[in-house]
């Protein structure tokens, strides 16, 4: 992500968003559904890293909308929390983008950190709370696909 | 937008804007959650996005489903073979069954009319595909492609071949969510069916678990003791099986069994489910007004319908009239 040009049109933003939330809710095997890396948190975060202006906060707000819809739970839950670590992200993004690739990585960790935890704080005033601990596995195992996914993404903005 | 070199908009973001955004928009999320939460007024907004997401939904599942359909197409003769001979089995053990069935049938129809009392039984049914889709792994919840189009409506249950499934929690155009009694926001109105013992069985998050945590010390459970759904609630048909008793745990320094039963329906097994109506009507007109059967749409509507003892008076079960006198009062005393 350093210096990449951005060639962003807004359907590739909407076929990005789309194959994050689809990756929502493709079929896993069981076991191996805690692990499920956050696509649309980790899109979110890289919109707002890299081009702030072009998606910032209100992108986050629907995105998050549109997976409180798909995934069935109560709407503006992700809204409020994609939103609030956009915020975040879009404060930090002047530091984080000169950070060597691993430092980048622990921010990301840190901010998909609060987004769950805002998701369970959530949970719990709305009365169930997940209190199973696999609900934290997703956090690290997004992060660690956090250089995957900036090199991915970049490409696909650099294609013309 | 491609090129931001020659944007004349500062280049440090901030400021009051953003903080204003992040407010604005957040108020927006508090409300819409608070909207959902409390009133569940955004039925419109819920189907909008729901529309939107199955077409997603859909090419998400269907090349899941021809999978799965081309490995039974493909499969060996010698496995055809097998099933055949066992459905063939199966199926004149479930003749000789249905005979049975009919007797007892005509018997139950002469002592319904004795109580004059309505049967409830399952009048009509629609056979609704679940898309393989994982909505949210901590919660045990499916998505079926039928949904209001095909009258589908909040709070019908769905059933499969071996037992009780859920109930729809969510029902939009094309499709409903369906919450499975496994899931840890649902609980069912269960009676054993050896005794007649009524309780409630709630869902553990796992697929394949129930626990009955408000069985007193005195109740009679054992291993394998069929549950079978009480009606209670009126969300449910009454007599369908739902579970088989897995564990019974005595420990006498605690007042409640601890009991746990696995769910006979093929919950992460089955391809479709059956929506079904019957005729919820509960017998004697009782005030029971937060236990209107059917239409209150949340899942939870099961647990305080069970725990009313006034839905619990008015007993639909004339199959109860045997139960043993310890059974009474196992009856809903969570």
């Amino acid at each position: 992500m350093h210096g990449t040009r951005i060639n962003f049109g807004w359907g590739r933003v909407v076929v990005l968003t789309v194959l994050a939330l689809a990756a929502t809710v493709l079929p896993l095997p069981e076991p191996l559904e805690p692990f499920r890396p956050n696509f649309v948190a980790l899109t979110v975060l890289w919109f707002c890293l890299l081009s702030p202006r072009l998606l910032g906060l209100s992108y986050a707000w629907i995105a998050g909308l549109a997976l409180d819809g798909f995934a069935g739970v109560l709407l503006g839950q992700h809204a409020l929390t994609l939103t609030v670590v956009a915020y975040v992200a879009c404060k930090l993004r002047l530091q984080v983008r000169a950070f060597p690739p691993l430092q980048q990585s622990a921010v990301i960790l840190a901010l998909l950190w609060l987004n769950e935890f805002l998701l369970f704080w959530i949970d719990g005033i709305a009365g169930h709370a997940i209190t199973d601990w696999r609900r934290w596995i997703t956090v690290p195992v997004s992060a660690a696909l956090w250089p995957l996914v900036t090199g991915l993404y970049a490409r696909y903005a650099a294609r013309r | 937008m491609s090129s931001h070199e020659s944007d004349p908009r500062p280049l440090l973001l901030g400021g009051p804007a953003l903080g204003l955004r992040l407010l604005v928009l957040a108020a927006m999320a508090a409300g819409l959650m608070v909207a959902d939460h409390r009133d569940h007024h955004l039925a419109a907004i819920r189907d909008g996005i729901a529309t939107l997401a199955y077409p997603v939904q859909w090419a998400i599942s269907a090349p899941v489903q021809a999978f799965d359909a081309m490995r039974e197409s493909f499969a060996t003769k010698t496995r055809v073979e097998a099933a055949n001979v066992r459905l063939a089995s199966d199926n004149l053990v479930l003749r000789l069954k249905l005979m049975r069935y009919e007797s007892l049938e005509q018997e139950n129809r002469r002592l319904r009319a004795v109580r004059e009392s309505s049967p409830r039984v399952v009048q009509r049914s629609l056979v609704a595909e679940i898309l393989r889709v994982d909505l949210d792994p901590f919660r045990q919840r499916v998505l079926v492609n039928k949904g209001t189009r095909a009258g589908v409506f909040a709070g019908q249950a769905a059933i499969d071949a071996q037992g009780i499934c859920g109930q729809v929690t969510r029902a939009g155009p094309l499709s409903a969510e369906i919450i499975l009694i496994t899931d840890p926001e649902h609980a069912i109105p269960v009676q054993v069916n050896r005794t007649g013992a009524r309780s409630i069985a709630l869902g553990t998050g796992r697929s394949g678990l129930l626990s009955l945590p408000y069985l007193p010390q005195n109740a009679d459970v054992v291993v394998g003791d069929l549950l079978v759904s009480s009606g209670l609630g009126g969300v449910y048909p009454p007599g369908y099986p739902v579970a088989k008793v897995a564990s019974v745990v005595r420990d006498p320094g605690q007042p409640l069994l601890a009991v746990e039963a696995e769910p006979l329906a093929g919950l992460d097994r089955d391809p479709e489910v059956l929506l079904v109506w019957f005729d919820n009507a509960i017998v004697e007109p009782e005030p029971e007004t937060p236990a209107e059967p059917g239409l209150p749409a949340p899942p939870p509507a099961a647990v305080p319908a069970a725990a009313d003892p006034g839905a619990a008076a008015p007993d639909p079960q004339p199959a109860e009239a045997t139960a043993a006198p310890t059974a009474a009062p196992n009856g809903d005393t969570p």
